[in-house]
């Protein structure tokens, strides 16, 4: 019954968030500049979500997330310029999105195997390091993405005008995510998290589900790289620099370790404050830092903690109550 | 044939034998003591037994089956379950998915069907926390089952250890030291839940312990490791009577 309650809140949610943004473009209420974030917000709600499975639930601190959006960006990119004008977008759109997932999926299990036999700061350098490389690598194929000059005619598919398409697949990863986690496999992927040698000690494949979150982010991620070109229509190797990686890593510490929730609100907060700050021009950046480090302290404080103490004692008297 | 018999057991990292031609024969069922001073090999024998470490030399045969390069996991579904000196809970979850983590291998579902939740999902999931609430009842721990695993208090930690490593349903328990820095009172209601699972899950527990009290109270049989062999095994009584056992503990 819990889980029910849960879900019709989320899908509550849910609905009256496609509704509001639905109404408000209807309307014509917002103004160009708000309805070019729209996109740009869910995609980096699908990454801050696929992120979070990898630092947040693994327990590993990927600063390479960036390489698998561009590998699916750039994917999905080329496939959506050759089947223009063969395919009807209704077709095209997923199978982008799914060929995106996929070859970011492949790049995770063949960076993933390397890489994850480290841990902490040298799996953290060692993913900045190749998602380096692979923006190197987009640099270097002029032939066919065009390299530093960008891929650029990709149809605009995935604008705000389709906005229902981006919605439903954001909602998508993160229901992805949420299921994952609150499942068996989950719970391994956060016992590796909390103690390697005792999940081993259960009989917890460990390398198993190491390569496994790894491989879902990256699938995730690959995903909303289609997004991200079909709303640009112009991609460019620069676009996936570390500077990427270390803003979507942001979002995910914010939101807090190991909460969806937070990283989807971070993701959304993040991503709107630089447009939103335009006006104060000079102060952007330093207005933009300031309430990074303010919500970081918050996230951190006795306040919180004292909130969330006061929330688990009312629901443990509400416990005692019942018995 | 004996549940665990280890044969000429050893291992040296660089010129150090940390335990070298340990002999064990363990029969079902029983309730079995090692122990031994500080640093005698005791814990690095858990380790060995358990795959931690790769011996360098000897066997380990669990149910007459050599297990010796078998990787952790591969053991504990083999049937050896550990529980840690320093205790390894799953700190940052709740104290009943530490017990589900551990149903692992017994309840499966692909993970396709954990994504698109699907009927069998619901059903395994069911099962789980049937099976989870039901162990954490015979350790007294089901009003804790929110609780995050690193609030509970100390002797409840352990508990948990315990129940989490009965949860993968072994053959063989391994308990490292499951008293240590448990009061009189802890140490006896331990002594009780030990007994208990023997009785209820009919299950063989070798463990390590310095606490006497506790080892000559429910063991039956004991070894005794000193500098990483062995010095004496036998009964409780002939044990702690051998006079080269007293001098490794207490010195001349």
């Amino acid at each position: 019954m819990k889980i029910n309650k849960k879900l019709i809140i989320n899908g509550v949610i849910a609905i009256a968030v496609y509704a509001a943004v639905m109404g408000l473009v209807g309307a014509g209420a917002l103004s160009r500049q708000m309805m070019s974030l729209i996109t740009p917000i869910c995609v980096y709600v699908m990454l801050a979500v696929s992120l979070s499975l990898v630092v947040g639930f693994l327990g590993e601190l990927s600063l390479g997330h960036a390489a698998f959006m561009s590998i699916g960006a750039y994917a999905g990119g080329l496939f959506l310029i050759g089947t223009e004008e063969v395919l009807p977008t209704v077709v095209s759109i997923p199978l982008a999105v799914i060929l995106g997932g996929a070859c970011a999926a492949v790049l995770g299990v063949i960076i993933g195997i390397p890489v994850l036999r480290l841990k902490g700061d040298y799996l953290a350098i060692v993913t900045l390091g190749f998602g380096e490389i692979v923006k190197s690598v987009f640099n270097a194929m002029t032939g066919i993405t065009g390299g530093a000059k960008g891929l650029s005619g990709i149809p605009l598919v995935t604008t705000y005008r389709n906005f229902t398409f981006v919605f439903i697949l954001m909602l998508l990863v993160i229901i992805v995510v949420a299921h994952m986690v609150n499942s068996r496999h989950g719970r391994a992927v956060c016992a590796v998290r909390d103690n390697y040698i005792a999940a081993e000690a259960v009989g917890i494949p460990v390398s198993k589900y190491k390569i496994l979150a790894f491989v879902v982010a990256a699938f995730l991620a690959g995903m909303a790289g289609v997004v991200y070109a079909g709303n640009l229509g112009i991609l460019k190797p620069v676009n996936f620099d570390y500077n990427t990686s270390i803003e979507i890593l942001v979002m995910v510490v914010l939101g807090g370790m190991g909460s969806i929730r937070g990283s989807i609100i971070a993701a959304v907060i993040l991503t709107a404050l630089p447009e939103v700050l335009r006006g104060a021009a000079d102060y952007r950046m330093f207005i933009y830092a300031l309430a990074l480090i303010i919500m970081m302290l918050f996230n951190n404080s006795a306040f919180k903690k004292n909130l969330i103490d006061k929330k688990n004692l009312r629901h443990a008297e509400k416990l005692q109550k019942e018995a | 044939m004996a549940l665990l018999e280890v044969k000429n057991l050893g291992i040296s990292f660089g010129g150090l034998k940390a335990v070298e031609n340990l002999n064990m024969k363990i029969e079902k069922g029983a309730l079995v003591g090692l122990i031994g001073p500080n640093g005698a090999g005791k814990t690095t024998a858990f380790n060995l037994l358990t795959g931690v470490y790769l011996p360098t030399s000897g066997s380990i045969l669990l149910e007459g089956k050599n297990i010796v390069g078998k990787k952790p996991a591969e053991i504990c579904q083999a049937g050896i379950a550990r529980t840690f000196q320093n205790i390894r809970l799953f700190s940052k979850m709740t104290v009943i998915d530490n017990v589900k983590v551990a149903l692992h291998n017994h309840f499966k579902y692909g993970l396709v069907s954990s994504l698109i939740h699907t009927p069998g999902y619901f059903k395994k999931e069911q099962e789980i926390q049937e099976r989870a609430e039901e162990i954490l009842k015979i350790f007294e721990l089901e009003s804790y089952q929110d609780t995050l695993a690193s609030n509970l208090p100390y002797g409840k930690q352990r508990k948990l250890e315990i129940a989490r490593a009965l949860a993968t349903d072994p053959k063989l328990l391994l308990l490292d030291e499951p008293a240590a820095g448990m009061n009189p009172n802890e140490t006896a209601e331990l002594m009780e839940t030990i007994e208990l699972i023997r009785e209820k899950f009919g299950i063989t527990i070798l463990l390590i312990e310095h606490d006497m009290k506790l080892v000559a109270g429910i063991c039956e049989y004991i070894y005794v490791l000193n500098f990483g062999t062995e010095l004496a095994n036998g009964t409780p009584q002939e044990v702690l009577n051998d006079p080269q056992v007293v001098k490794a503990y207490l010195g001349e």
